[in-house]
């Protein structure tokens, strides 16, 4: 039997496969480009930020307190959320204290993660998603598949079908600009009447407390700038040192994401809006969410935690490619998902332990990762772990007889010269059913068992 | 990637011949050993080798893997060079195997990960040969397959630098060259349609090219390319890079 993945990928439309796979080329081309054309070697600068966040994460604790008293100097509530539930109740209370109905949301990851728009709407809070994207993605009913590009699996002619179907258009028209401008009317409205804007962070700088966020659509900086409230939702791994770090992370997220050399909106946030400023919100909170992390952290994947949401590793797997994110099952696809989304939600590890096993283990994630996690190794870690906790594999052919027969050198040796019998076999007939499937689409060459073993003894004599 | 920056060099080595080659590839075991002793170097073939464990590690019975893992280590005692005639098996011996190996490390399976090379690699590195002496009888383009277990190893620098210099050979860039093959020894069994759509991709860039031979430094990535490209109906001819440095020496008279 393939796996799940397998299964996923074989029956996809080939309308989505091509927008995948286009997107995704066209993203790994871009971010060669900008890096090898600017750095000529970037490895030894993927590696410098590997090894900030490495110490950044070995000293999390310490940076974590850091950052809440730099944050609280400049006004800003700090809370911490252990769990999902614990964040999503934390921002709704903030909200209730401070009676919003309506808000405006920027691209957050971990906003997806905890699955925070439905909770928002069922308790009746109006929540708008204003990355263009998500927006779409939203309209329709869909589920992100990609962590930069959330729609990378839609075409522009859907895009058009939906906004007519939802009357954000009068008419139908595929023109990319016209989509985007027709979006901009749309969205300018809510961001007027909207109380409060949440978004996530790409980075706190626990020396200054200052929270940055990259967009390229400027929508974060509408979503805050006229209303009283901003709450940023935060996962602890996204602490920095120092903010003179950020030359390092600044300069590998906008070429590794995207192929730019920076992203069109870098915001620094210092916090509420002061005395001085004409507008900005008034109020300003930040939660600080675990959400399985420390966990991660305590295992032997905790490289993994090293992660700026990228994109890069997505963009260059092939098995991403052919099987689209939401093949994934959870918020995360491609190799950052298939290591992450078992442990980060530990309790469902039974239930996702097929994901680290999607990957040929080609290693082309580890090559591109901007801060130099070992993705593959990790890969294989958790199909250790999986082995270890008996979860049962798909399709997995059982290793023990091939860990006999390859520790014991006659018997190899007589199955070698065996196995050129296979070659006046049928063995296209023969009733294993992995085996037909593999020789359904290849050839397999002839057995040629032992015959090198022979021609150097004669060669010897 | 983990490459020892001590591995030993000199003119006495063993030959890890690989499951592969026991089984399909022979002809690349051999162009290995005339290789190396064209090279003047003295080849063992220890009797009692049979695979890397690779299989095994890679489906996470590290159990499993780590016995046959001991097995090699033991059969490939001493101080010596282990050559690999394929960029895989290598990287299960010098970084494979410590993953393995991690939380209780043995000082065999260290000693083989720091002596252990891709003979391209070897070739290359170990014994600084920059340009090889051989000749193509015509002009030949060769397509290139730089396997996935090469990444972070010196072998696919090593083995255009050497093809490259050969007489009459022309090395024909195709696109996507960093995409993986699809092979991935098991995963093309439990992933047989992602695994199949891989290939089929690579072998469209690659005859795009047209070339005369496709080669690699890895005999399962090229079983599993032209396995599929046969059953399309589109054979190329194909063969070890080992094999291409054997086949255009000068003929000895
Ligand atoms: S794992 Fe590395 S490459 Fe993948 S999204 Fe994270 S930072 Fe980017």
């Amino acid at each position: 039997m393939p796996q799940q993945i397998d299964t996923y990928a074989r029956n996809i439309s080939d309308e989505k496969q091509h927008s995948v796979i286009d997107g995704s080329s066209a993203g790994t081309d871009k971010r060669y480009k900008a890096l090898h054309h600017d750095y000529g070697d970037p490895n030894p600068l993927r590696k410098l930020a590997g090894a900030i966040k490495d110490h950044t994460l070995h000293h999390l604790d310490e940076y974590l307190e850091k950052s809440e008293k730099a944050l609280t100097d400049r006004g800003v509530h700090v809370h911490y959320a252990s769990t999902d539930e614990d964040a999503r109740q934390a921002i709704l209370s903030i909200l209730r204290e401070h009676g919003v109905t309506q808000l405006t949301k920027s691209k957050s990851m971990a906003a997806e993660e905890i699955h925070l728009n439905p909770f928002l709407i069922e308790n009746g809070i109006d929540c708008l998603e204003s990355d263009l994207g998500e927006f779409i993605i939203q309209l329709d009913g869909d589920e992100p598949s990609h962590i930069v590009k959330p729609i990378i699996h839609k075409n522009r002619r859907g895009i058009a079908e939906t906004f007519l179907r939802e009357g954000i258009a009068a008419d139908y028209n595929d023109d990319p600009e016209t989509i985007t401008r027709r979006a901009r009317v749309h969205l300018r409205g809510k961001y007027m009447t909207a109380e409060a804007g949440i978004t996530g962070a790409n980075f706190v700088c626990s020396d200054t407390g200052r929270l940055v966020l990259v967009t390229n659509e400027g929508n974060s900086r509408f979503g805050m700038a006229p209303n009283k409230l901003h709450i940023a939702l935060v996962g602890i791994e996204k602490i920095i040192p120092k903010e003179r770090d950020l030359s390092v992370f600044l300069n590998l997220l906008g070429r590794s994401a995207t192929g730019q050399q920076l992203t069109v909106y870098t915001e620094f946030i210092n916090g509420p809006k002061s005395a001085n400023q004409a507008d900005g919100p008034e109020h300003m909170h930040v939660v600080f969410i675990d959400n399985g992390r420390t966990d991660v952290l305590a295992s032997n994947c905790r490289e993994i935690l090293r992660c700026i949401r990228c994109s890069a590793c997505q963009n260059v797997c092939p098995v991403y490619r052919q099987a689209s994110g939401h093949a994934y099952r959870s918020t995360y696809g491609g190799p950052i998902g298939a290591v992450l989304s078992p442990i980060l939600f530990g309790s469902r590890f039974p239930e996702l332990a097929d994901l680290p096993k999607a990957s040929s283990l080609c290693g082309a994630c580890n090559e591109v990762c901007p801060v130099d996690i070992p993705i593959s190794d990790l890969l294989l870690r958790l199909r250790d772990k999986a082995k270890r906790e008996e979860i049962p594999s798909e399709g997995a052919i059982p290793m023990s007889p091939f860990a006999t027969l390859a520790t014991s050198p006659s018997l190899w040796r007589t199955a070698m010269t065996m196995s050129k019998a296979m070659n006046h076999l049928p063995i296209q007939v023969a009733p294993i059913k992995p085996l037909q499937d593999w020789l359904g689409q290849r050839t397999l060459p002839e057995s040629h068992g032992g015959d090198f073993r022979k021609w150097l003894k004669e060669r010897r004599r | 990637m983990i490459v020892s920056d001590e591995r030993p060099v000199g003119k006495r080595v063993m030959l890890m011949g690989t499951c592969l080659c026991d089984a399909f590839y022979d002809e690349a075991a051999k162009a290995t050993v005339e290789v190396l002793e064209y090279l003047g170097v003295t080849v063992e073939f220890p009797e009692n080798q049979t695979c890397c464990g690779q299989p095994a590690f890679n489906s996470g019975d590290w159990n499993a893997s780590r016995k046959v893992a001991r097995h090699t280590a033991d059969v490939f005692a001493g101080d010596l060079p282990v050559i690999v005639p394929s960029g895989s098996c290598a990287a299960m011996n010098f970084h494979g195997n410590l993953l393995q190996f991690e939380e209780a490390p043995e000082e065999k399976i260290n000693s083989l990960a720091r002596r252990t090379w891709e003979v391209m690699d070897f070739i290359r590195h170990g014994l600084g040969v920059k340009t090889w002496p051989g000749t193509f009888a015509e002009p030949t383009r060769i397509a290139f397959h730089r396997s996935c277990h090469s990444r972070g190893s010196n072998s696919g620098e090593a083995i255009l630098e050497l093809l490259g210099s050969i007489g009459n050979a022309e090395i024909v860039p195709f696109g996507q060259g960093e995409q993986c093959c699809g092979f991935g020894g098991t995963f093309s069994v439990t992933f047989p349609h992602i695994s199949g759509r891989m290939g089929t991709l690579k072998m469209d860039h690659i005859l795009d090219a047209k070339p005369d031979i496709l080669t690699s430094g890895d005999m399962s990535c090229l079983m599993h390319l032209t396995g599929l490209a046969r059953a399309q109906g589109r054979p190329v001819r194909h063969c070890h890079a080992i094999e291409i440095l054997r086949d255009t020496l000068p003929v000895k008279s």
